[in-house]
Formats: structure tokens, sequence, C-alpha cells
């Protein structure tokens, strides 16, 4: 069982050897895959907006803690519309962007499959909206699935963060979601134009009596499971 | 054919058997402020079966350890598929920020190994861990669980001495005799799987209001639990 484990590791590091004698040309190397990533929404009253799913090189970053959010990601965080946020490049080299079909509710999961170049520089970014919120968002960022063999399954449980681009008023007219059935996406940036982890929210239990949150739209991190499973 | 593949499939069996007859420390500490863990079960078991799966509905089993904190109908499930379970190593609740250890804890033929313990006082939440493999390396291993509902109780946070299995209501708090005077938080799930509890709401009003727990005291925010593993 370890001589196998052993022999194993060692051709596992001879094809490391052998693409990283390649030099520049390694950039582009590497097998296509296949993954099947799924979601489970694990809140108990915030409906995530369909999956972005970003299959990406290393060098690049769909967001940062401190750091302005992209428009395209104050569009996904606010509104749930995560269009802009597939496509944008952040100067970086361009990711691939996949979509879900449909809002996944509490308790509910959904499943893409995504295809891209497996390599050691490969990452899967995943972001999608609490739309009972004013523009939190769960994200798993750069998630490394570059060493995942055939037929294993990562697990990641996702973070919630703040885009930082909306203020968390939690008033009548600035959510979405079933909650409020609100304003989504507003160009204006009241809050403090920075990406933090999610403080939470106050909701009406929490003496705001304003809100039109009540204490089921209360949450803790991790809000979802994400198991991504290579197929080929 | 299948013939063939079950034969052939002996030898592996018995190689992974001498593999994984690890012999397991565990040291659980309860990370809480002030939320007791009901008595404690952790099972080594194989890949096929679980205590628990976030996003998916609870078994009849696991809702009577999360709503009472009776851990013999799932210890016994478990061990009928040949699982190696350690019960209540604290010797009743484990404290706030206290530890319960287990030495050479005989994992058998198992190769994964959960952990659950009810939440007091909670209505219907528990602490877990799922379906984490065991290494083959020795070492110590370092885990921290999160505190999950467990979708099959609404959140009324009554204190009634509830604790059996569809009865509404929490069994006690710890150290208290409580006389329920709330007039109940919720009566509704909107997650009837497994997810992450959205944590306690409480209220300052010992006399009445919608909770018998206090919102200062009766709170936690994940990981509730760390566990160490050492792996012999």
């Amino acid at each position: 069982m370890n001589t196998y484990r052993y022999l194993r590791i060692t051709l596992l590091l001879a094809t490391v050897a052998i693409v990283s004698a390649c030099g520049h040309s390694s950039k582009s190397s590497g097998n296509i895959a296949t993954y099947t990533v799924k979601l489970s929404n694990l809140s108990h009253n915030q409906p995530l907006s369909p999956l972005a799913l970003l299959v990406h090189h290393r060098n690049f970053s769909a967001w940062q803690i401190g750091s302005e959010a992209s428009e395209g990601l104050e569009r996904l965080a606010e509104g749930g519309d995560n269009s802009m946020f597939l496509v944008e490049t952040r100067g970086g080299p361009k990711p691939e962007g996949f979509s879900g079909t449909s809002v996944i509710g509490p308790g509910e999961h959904s499943e893409i499959d995504v295809v891209g170049l497996s390599n050691q520089q490969m990452r899967l970014t995943v972001a999608s909206m609490l739309v009972n919120t004013n523009d939190a968002f769960a994200g798993g960022n750069a998630l490394d699935v570059s060493t995942l063999e055939v037929d294993k399954t990562l697990h990641a449980y996702l973070s919630i963060y703040d885009a930082g681009t909306e203020a968390n008023s939690e008033l009548a007219g600035t959510i979405p979601g079933p909650a409020d059935g609100g304003e989504g996406y507003n160009s204006e940036r009241n809050d403090t134009n920075k990406i933090a982890m999610h403080p939470g929210v106050a909701t009406t239990v929490g003496d705001h009596g304003d809100s039109v949150l009540d204490q089921s739209h209360r949450f803790d991190a991790p809000i979802a499971l994400v198991e991504i499973t290579r197929l080929n | 054919m299948k013939t063939v593949k079950l034969l052939s499939a002996i030898p592996l069996a018995l190689a992974a058997h001498s593999v994984h007859a690890d012999m397991l420390d565990i040291e659980i500490t309860n990370l809480t402020h002030a939320i007791h863990f009901t008595p404690l079960l952790i099972s080594a078991h194989n890949n096929g079966m679980s205590l628990f799966k976030p996003g998916v509905m609870a078994s009849s089993e696991l809702r009577a350890m999360a709503e009472g904190g009776n851990i013999a109908p799932l210890s016994e499930m478990v061990a009928g598929f040949g699982a190696s379970n350690s019960l209540n190593p604290a010797e009743g609740l484990l404290a706030p920020a206290s530890s319960a250890s287990i030495m050479r804890f005989d994992t058998g033929n198992n190769s994964y190994l959960s952990i659950v313990a009810m939440l007091l006082p909670t209505n219907d939440g528990f602490v877990g861990l799922n379906d984490w493999q065991i290494p083959d390396t020795a070492g110590s291993y370092t885990l921290y669980l999160n505190a999950y509902d467990a979708g099959t109780e609404a959140n009324d946070e009554i204190v009634n001495g509830g604790g059996a299995p569809g009865t509404p209501g929490i069994p006690a708090i710890p150290g208290e005799e409580t006389v329920s005077t709330a007039s109940g938080v919720t009566s509704s799930e909107q997650n009837h799987t497994v997810h992450i509890h959205r944590g306690n709401v409480g209220d300052v009003d010992s006399e009445g209001g919608k909770s018998d727990l206090d919102s200062r005291v009766h709170r936690w925010l994940n990981p509730v639990a760390k566990v160490v593993v050492t792996v012999k």
C-alpha cells in the first residue's frame, strides 16, 4: 500500500518536473478537465442568486478584502446579477465564466459542470448574493483544484462577504429578495467602499424597528457548502 | 462477472483493514461562552454512511439527538452498519470552555470520523463533524466545528422541557430552573434540511417577551468546538 503511494507521488513529481522544464510554454499545458460544482444553501432564510463560477489562473483575483469591489461584483452583490462579473478581466488573465440557471433556496442545491485547463495554476472562484440583504455575497475565492484527482471531491464551506458598496440599512425598498422586493443594483456607493467579512444583519429582533428583515433572516458563517468533483 | 469482482475485492478489503485499524486520541473542547453540549457521540464509520449531511434532511435518529440530546438511536443505527462508537466521554454535559478526551479510540475497519452533540439551550441545534477522512499519517490534526440546525423543529425558544422528537420547546437551560414566560420567537422553519444555525434570538425580559433565553448570554458564533485528533 505504502509502496504504491510512494510510486504515485514519484510519478506526480516527475510530471511536475517535465511541466516546469517546458518553461514558458507550460502556461498553456495541462489537460482539459471537467468538474461538477454543487452548491448547497445552508442558510435558514437567505435564497442565493444564480451561482457565478470563474475558472481562472492563480494570478487573477475576483475580489480582495480591503479593496474596492469591481462594478461586476457590485451588481452581483446588490442585485444578484452576475452577467458582468462573469466577463470582467480585472487586468489579469481572462477567466472562463459559468452561471447557474436559477435562485437556490434555503435547503436547495444547484449543480454546474465547468470545463477548464487543469494545471498547477488553475483556480475556481464561486460567488452568489444573499438576496435578503443589501450587499452580502457568499464567496469562495480562488479554490485550489489543481491537485484534485479524477472522481475525487473537494469540500469548501463558503464565507459571507460584504461588498461595501451599499449601506446595510435593511430599509424597505433597498433589498431585492422576497423579504422586501426592493431595489437591486444602484451605482451610488454609500458605504465603506471596501470589501470585508459581513457583520451580519440587525433585523427587528436586534431592535432595528424599521428593518424589513426578521429573526428568520439572520445567519452565521458558513453560508453554503460547495462540493467540486473532478469527472475526467 | 459480478462474482469475479467480488472475489477480487476481498484482498483489497483486507488491505484496507490493516491500514485503517487506527488508534486515535481525541480531545473535544466546547469553545462557546454559555452553551452546553449534551452527551457526545463520536463515531468512526465507513464511506457509505453519515451521522448527518449538511443540506440534507435529518434522519429520525439525528432528530432525537438534536431535539433532546438522545444519542442512543443514532449510535445504534450506525453500529448496525459496523461503526465504532464512543459515547458520552464528558460523562454528562460538556460545559462551556471545557474539554473532554478519549484515549486510544479504536476505529476498527472504519476510515471516517463524525461527532455530534446537542447544543443547550437550543430547540434543535447541534455541534457537528461529518465524514472527516481519518489520515493514514500519524500526527496531530486540529478541526473546528460549526453549529448546525437540524431543521426539524421551529426555534420557538420556549423552555418547557420539550425534548422528545416532535415536541416543541427547549428541554432546559443547564443550571437553571426555568418557568417559561415567553410567547415564542417563531412557529415556523424555513429550511427543513440540516443547515448552519442562525443563532438564538433571546431577549432581556426574564418575565415575558418572545424568548426564554437571554440575548446577552445564550449566543455564539462559529466555530463552537475545537477537536484535536491524534493519529497513533
